[in-house]
């Protein structure tokens, strides 16, 4: 195909293929090279943007590498104390009912430190959507173990790989969010290729339409990659995720509403 | 709903209160001696009196940044919890602080350290004056020696939070907290409808997005951040000092107490006269802003300050602060949830301050 285009005709709107969501700012995103963080905001984005409510939706962001969120989302957004985003969430929900609200959490903010809040705004049934990114590292504070983190895979606080005898198994946090009767639909994507990208996206438009109906939490998990946090090449550590990764925490819904 | 009077806990007072405040939400969590605010408002159904939101969070931790997410949208939200919950609540306050909210916590303080007592003291003073969770930063903290004032400060409170974008303080006590007193409380006020131009409501296309944090990886900027908070601490103590004093125009020993132990001290106070001792009370009403110029003039006219508390002794160091010297400054407390008797007190005023 590139035989027959020119550079020139590239670049024609009429050519456009893909486009930066309005509903980001001009703001130069901190993220590593090949971070999945990016892809997910830019759907996330999208989802905003094609659904007309950029007025009505307020984002909370967690401590983690998507602290800085808010520099860009166009969007009113409120950044909690670590693991807490839920509990920001319940509050603004229920005193905002008809604005739309999401959480953007890494693994180590929704299931270490904030498990709680995840599991109780879930059993509560709070009309929020939950984006969990899992990456399995502390990716922010320098690749430290997270609960999420595989047996055997190093870190900086397992430098031997994870030994899960001495640290415990790492924790599938959305299996147990599934069982929970206050959640809606939950569901397990990837943004490393583009037809995971774009089965993401549509998890992310059906939460929002699900949310304007009040049918409880939403909860998606993107399995993502850290290259810095894993030391690998954006490509090997897209490889290493689908190898290692995946059969783990394996793709795919895991409650999804009878329609 | 009209201006009542009505006999209540303590407890109920500030619950009522808050209802009628026009409070868009209360988030809390069950601890004694405070139970009764979660207990009352969901007895009362202030949904359908107001609209006002109450939720039985799953911990402390999770109330005080639910109070976080309501307070960033604007509304009147509170929490309150006593001791132990309030140790639990410290991270998300300095973060409510950091971001500058206003919002409400109640803090019916019972005895420690740890999981301590359930019955009063004032041992939280530190805590709550003097930032509590990590940083530099102030509370607003009032501390109420009535039922009448447990209710009365719930919306004062709410003012001052909202005047100076700053979460308050009420710094009550087991005691206050239950005991019945009659109480008056004021017409039902609505609900505010019109947010802060600063608030998370939406984006909408006439402004900037509105981001409410504490982050600033910006050195510089943290500073100048900080310069500003420091600022508006200043400014809060310059205007806002509330205190109480009783036979204070001819003493010569000057009592200073707050909450429980300010009503301990008036009873004291009268034993003393009857024995002719010239005693006085003040009664801080604001801890922060501490009316430190107040005692400092008095200062000027009196022998020697007894600072009474229910506490190994927090308040007297800003007493101490404020006379810097000039007078005798000595402590007397009750700890571990006892209150002390007013005989007491004037034994204590005599053998520490007058010397007999």
């Amino acid at each position: 195909m590139a035989d027959n285009i020119s550079v020139k005709d590239i670049i024609k709107p009429e050519n456009l293929v893909h486009k930066r969501s309005s509903v980001m700012t001009d703001n130069i995103m901190h993220y590593c090279p090949g971070c999945g963080h990016g892809t997910t905001h830019q759907i996330l984005a999208e989802v905003i943007e094609e659904m007309g409510i950029q007025q009505e939706t307020i984002g909370i962001t967690p401590v983690g590498c998507s602290v800085l969120m808010y520099n860009y989302l166009d969007i009113d957004m409120q950044e909690a104390a670590h693991g807490r985003a839920p509990a920001l969430a319940t509050a603004i929900k229920r005193l905002l009912p008809e604005k739309y609200v999401f959480t953007y959490q890494g693994d180590g903010d929704l299931a270490a430190i904030g498990t709680a809040e995840t599991i109780h705004s879930c059993n509560r049934g709070e009309n929020i959507l939950i984006i969990f990114i899992n990456n399995g590292i502390y990716g922010m504070t320098g690749g430290q173990m997270a609960p999420t983190t595989l047996e055997g895979m190093k870190s900086s606080t397992t430098p031997y790989g994870r030994d899960v005898k001495l640290m415990g198994n790492p924790l599938k946090i959305t299996d147990i969010v599934a069982t929970l009767p206050g959640t809606y639909y939950v569901t397990r994507q990837s943004v490393h290729k583009p037809g995971n990208v774009r089965k993401t996206k549509k998890a992310i438009r059906k939460a929002f339409e699900y949310q304007k109906h009040n049918k409880g939490t939403c909860f998606i998990e993107v399995v993502s990659n850290c290259p810095s946090g894993w030391k690998m090449t954006p490509v090997e550590s897209n490889k290493w995720m689908e190898e290692n990764m995946f059969p783990f925490y394996p793709l795919g819904d895991f409650k999804v509403p009878e329609e | 709903m009209e201006k009542e009077l009505r006999l209540m806990k303590g407890n109920e007072a500030i619950a009522e209160a808050a209802i009628r405040a026009g409070t868009d939400a209360y988030f809390g969590y069950p601890i004694t001696p405070q139970s009764e605010v979660l207990e009352y408002l969901t007895a009362e159904k202030p949904h359908e009196r107001t609209g006002m939101v109450v939720l039985q969070a799953e911990s402390e931790v999770a109330a005080i940044n639910m109070v976080y997410g309501g307070a960033g949208c604007g509304k009147k939200v509170m929490t309150s919890s006593s001791s132990p919950g309030v140790s639990l609540k410290q991270e998300g306050i300095s973060y409510i602080a950091g971001a500058e909210l206003p919002c409400l916590i109640v803090n019916v303080v019972r005895g420690g350290p740890g999981l301590g007592t359930i019955q009063p003291a004032q041992s939280d003073y530190f805590q709550a004056t003097k930032g509590g969770g990590h940083g530099d930063y102030r509370l607003i903290v009032l501390a109420p020696s009535s039922v009448q004032e447990m209710a009365d400060f719930v919306e004062l409170a709410f003012d001052l939070a909202f005047k100076y974008r700053n979460p308050a303080m009420i710094l009550s006590d087991g005691a206050i907290g239950q005991m019945m007193e009659k109480v008056w409380l004021k017409p039902q006020k609505e609900r505010k409808k019109e947010l802060p131009a600063w608030a998370t409501t939406g984006k909408t296309p006439d402004r900037e997005r509105n981001i409410i944090t504490s982050l600033d990886l910006d050195s510089y900027k943290q500073e100048q951040f900080n310069i500003k908070l420091q600022e508006k601490y200043r400014e809060i103590q310059e205007k806002e000092v509330r205190f109480e004093t009783f036979q204070c125009d001819d003493a010569e020993y000057l009592l200073v107490a707050y909450g429980t132990s300010a009503r301990v001290s008036q009873k004291a106070i009268q034993l003393a006269r009857e024995e002719g001792i010239k005693a006085g009370l003040l009664r801080p009403i604001t801890l922060f802003p501490f009316p430190s110029t107040e005692i400092s003039e008095m200062a000027n006219r009196i022998k020697g300050i007894l600072s009474v508390e229910m506490s190994a002794g927090q308040m007297v160091e800003d007493v101490r602060l404020s006379v810097n010297g000039r007078v005798p400054v000595e402590h007397f407390g009750r700890m571990g949830g006892i209150i002390p008797t007013p005989e007491e007190v004037v034994e204590n005023l005599k053998t520490k301050i007058i010397g007999e």
